[in-house]
């Protein structure tokens, strides 16, 4: 959790330095969904999230050097560079994509779950996406089809109140977003996200399930973007305190009062941060990608 | 016919799509096929009859009506290792999957740089010429032309369907496979295993006048009009591209050099057609090869009717094919 903290932060850094090209959507303050949901898994059990996704590979143990690579377009980058921060990618460790059409990989994870059922193989496809998602086709066709055919899929929401710009009460008549699960007869769960053995457990109670053939969970996982929708969003819209109330239950600070151990945890910090640093100049001083890169793994 | 026991090699198109699905399948058992009603109910053109009886619902399955869930798990199943064969009913209703074919399938494994390849085949019922109207017949394939990562095919004859849909499965990128509706009653006999190049036009017919191009019912209304101009001294060749994209330009290029006229035939409008990009083409690298300005019949700019006047006026005939070739032929 502290690696994907550093890291992002220095993604801003980056992208303040005018490094970043496009856009670039942080994980600050959701890093136990990743964490604690992951934990839960098998290295070969398929992931796929969104373009909010620098966490998720990175709990997925991807290199930092070749993520900061990706988000810096450079050669060495987890997808030499074709990707971007929108869509780091790493299927040595079976994370299969972070997407960026919202709940347009609910369905390719509904596909990943279908592929271990196929062949008869004991996977287990978990994906996560925002809150955002429970309102677009995709979600309902995903959740349909995983459900009528007992897929092997876990849905996390990661509900981090916010869809883009707008509350999640603007958008959406329910206030529990695992109320959906009903329409497609699976169970519905909400867990506090922000605590990163709860969501760990919670991962595989539905992981456990999933594998022994019982079909698809909804997790609703609690959270907060302590950000802005992307770097160029200031976040001006969140009322007054909100942050500051989520800051007290900044999942970092509550897995380090678990631990009660202020010595070890600060010493966990700071040699983080250093590798962290290493990384992002290691890839820094990697070059573009050949231009002949253009034309490669089109078709053919 | 015996569809259900595949073993017959006469058949004609409707019954050469279930064929080609069973050997494929029986082939490799990473191969499975899902779509709507595609399994007990053998299809609703009676296309897929028989595979659910052999291969039973692990293999074959019905899925709800959900096209973007379809694609999406032939997206994953394939990222696992399975080559499936996913259908999409009604062409028309890929635009219900826009995203899942366009930014899912056909980037992936750009966007990737590589790590992630999709065998997928998408079989898609296509064209006009049924009385469906305009949501249920249109040229679906030139949407996706311009799209890439995605391999295009479109087979007109019993052969160039099976040899197509062989390779297609076989592909490592994702395959478009359009059938079209029109082609159902027409007639061939299948080569059990036989693989048709996916990229790899067929010359049909030879001549030395002019250079028509023209893929499933427009191949056939060419061919038909070729006969009549050889009637007149016009003697026409009939080059069918069979796959869309990769598109074979040396083929028609290498034609070109004996006839110096072309004339295209598309069904649809003539914007952003395969045709159009064609004649682009052929404008850029074969210029100097050409004695007349190269020609595209094809249909207006509107929907696809239901009148059967006016869905018969819309679709490009033998009539106007035979028009324009005399105009280029004057030219």
């Amino acid at each position: 959790m502290v690696r994907i903290r550093e890291f992002e932060n220095g993604v801003g850094t980056l992208f303040h330095r005018n490094l970043v090209r496009g856009s670039t959507h942080l994980y600050n303050g959701q890093e136990a969904v990743a964490v604690g949901a992951v934990a839960a898994l098998r290295p070969t059990d398929p992931v796929t999230c969104t373009y909010r996704g620098h966490g998720v590979v990175l709990a997925r143990g991807s290199d930092p050097v070749a993520c900061y690579a990706e988000i810096l377009g450079r050669s060495g980058g987890l997808c030499g560079g074709k990707g971007g921060s929108m869509h780091l990618t790493d299927v040595s460790r079976a994370h299969y994509g972070s997407h960026a059409i919202v709940g347009a990989h609910l369905p390719i994870a509904v596909g990943l779950g279908l592929g271990a059922q196929y062949r008869g193989t004991d996977e287990v496809s978990l994906t996560f996406f925002g809150d955002g998602t429970v309102n677009i086709g995709a979600f309902h066709e995903a959740l349909n089809l995983a459900a009528v055919w007992s897929l092997p899929v876990v849905f996390v929401i990661e509900n981090n109140l916010y869809g883009e710009y707008s509350p999640v009460a603007a958008t959406t008549p329910i206030t529990r977003l695992a109320d959906r699960a009903a329409g497609y007869a699976m169970p519905g769960v909400q867990v506090d996200g922000n605590d990163v053995h709860a969501v760990r457990d919670i991962v595989a109670t539905a992981a456990e399930r999933a594998r022994g053939g019982g079909g698809p969970t909804l997790i609703e996982a609690l959270t907060y973007r302590q950000v802005g929708h992307s770097r160029s969003d200031p976040a001006t819209y969140r009322p007054e305190g909100e942050l500051d109330a989520w800051l007290e239950r900044d999942p970092i600070t509550l897995l380090e009062r678990f631990i009660g151990d202020a010595a070890a945890t600060a010493s966990v910090r700071e040699r983080v941060a250093a590798e962290i640093t290493a990384a992002l100049d290691a890839a820094l001083a990697l070059p573009e990608p050949d231009e002949a890169e253009l034309l490669t793994d089109v078709i053919g | 016919m015996s569809a259900e026991k595949f073993t017959e090699n006469a058949l004609n198109y409707r019954q050469t799509i279930a064929r080609s699905i069973h050997d494929a399948m029986q082939a490799d058992p990473s191969v499975f096929f899902f779509g709507e009603d595609i399994g007990a109910a053998g299809g609703p053109f009676k296309t897929t009859a028989g595979l659910f009886d052999v291969f039973g619902p692990h293999r074959v399955r019905d899925t709800p009506i959900s096209e973007q869930a379809i694609v999406g798990a032939a997206i994953g199943a394939a990222a696992m290792g399975q080559r499936p064969i996913a259908e999409i009913m009604f062409a028309d209703f890929a635009a219900v999957a826009h995203d899942q074919i366009v930014n899912q399938l056909a980037k992936y494994r750009y966007m990737t740089g590589g790590q992630v390849r999709l065998p997928v085949t998408l079989r898609l019922s296509n064209g006009a010429g049924s009385g469906f109207a305009a949501q249920h017949s249109q040229p679906v394939e030139n949407w996706y032309i311009g799209v890439p990562g995605l391999k295009v095919v479109a087979p007109g004859t019993v052969e160039d369907l099976y040899g197509l849909m062989q390779a297609a499965v076989r592909d490592d990128d994702p395959v478009l496979v359009f059938e079209h509706k029109t082609l159902f009653s027409v007639k061939g006999t299948v080569t059990p295993g036989a693989v048709v190049p996916i990229g790899s036009a067929a010359v049909v017919r030879s001549g030395g006048d002019v250079t028509i191009v023209a893929a499933q019912l427009m191949r056939h209304r060419a061919v038909e009009a070729a006969a009549r101009l050889d009637d007149e001294g016009i003697h026409c060749t009939v080059i069918d591209p069979r796959t869309l994209v990769p598109f074979d330009d040396e083929t028609v290029l290498a034609s070109l050099r004996e006839t110096s006229r072309l004339v295209v035939v598309g069904e649809g409008p003539a914007d952003g057609s395969w045709g159009a990009a064609l004649v682009a083409r052929v404008a850029r690298h074969g210029f100097e090869l050409l004695d007349a300005a190269p020609r595209l019949v094809c249909s207006p700019f509107t929907p696809v009717p239901y009148a059967e006047s006016l869905e018969r006026a819309w679709l490009p005939s033998v009539d106007d094919i035979v028009a324009e070739v005399r105009s280029v032929v004057a030219y």
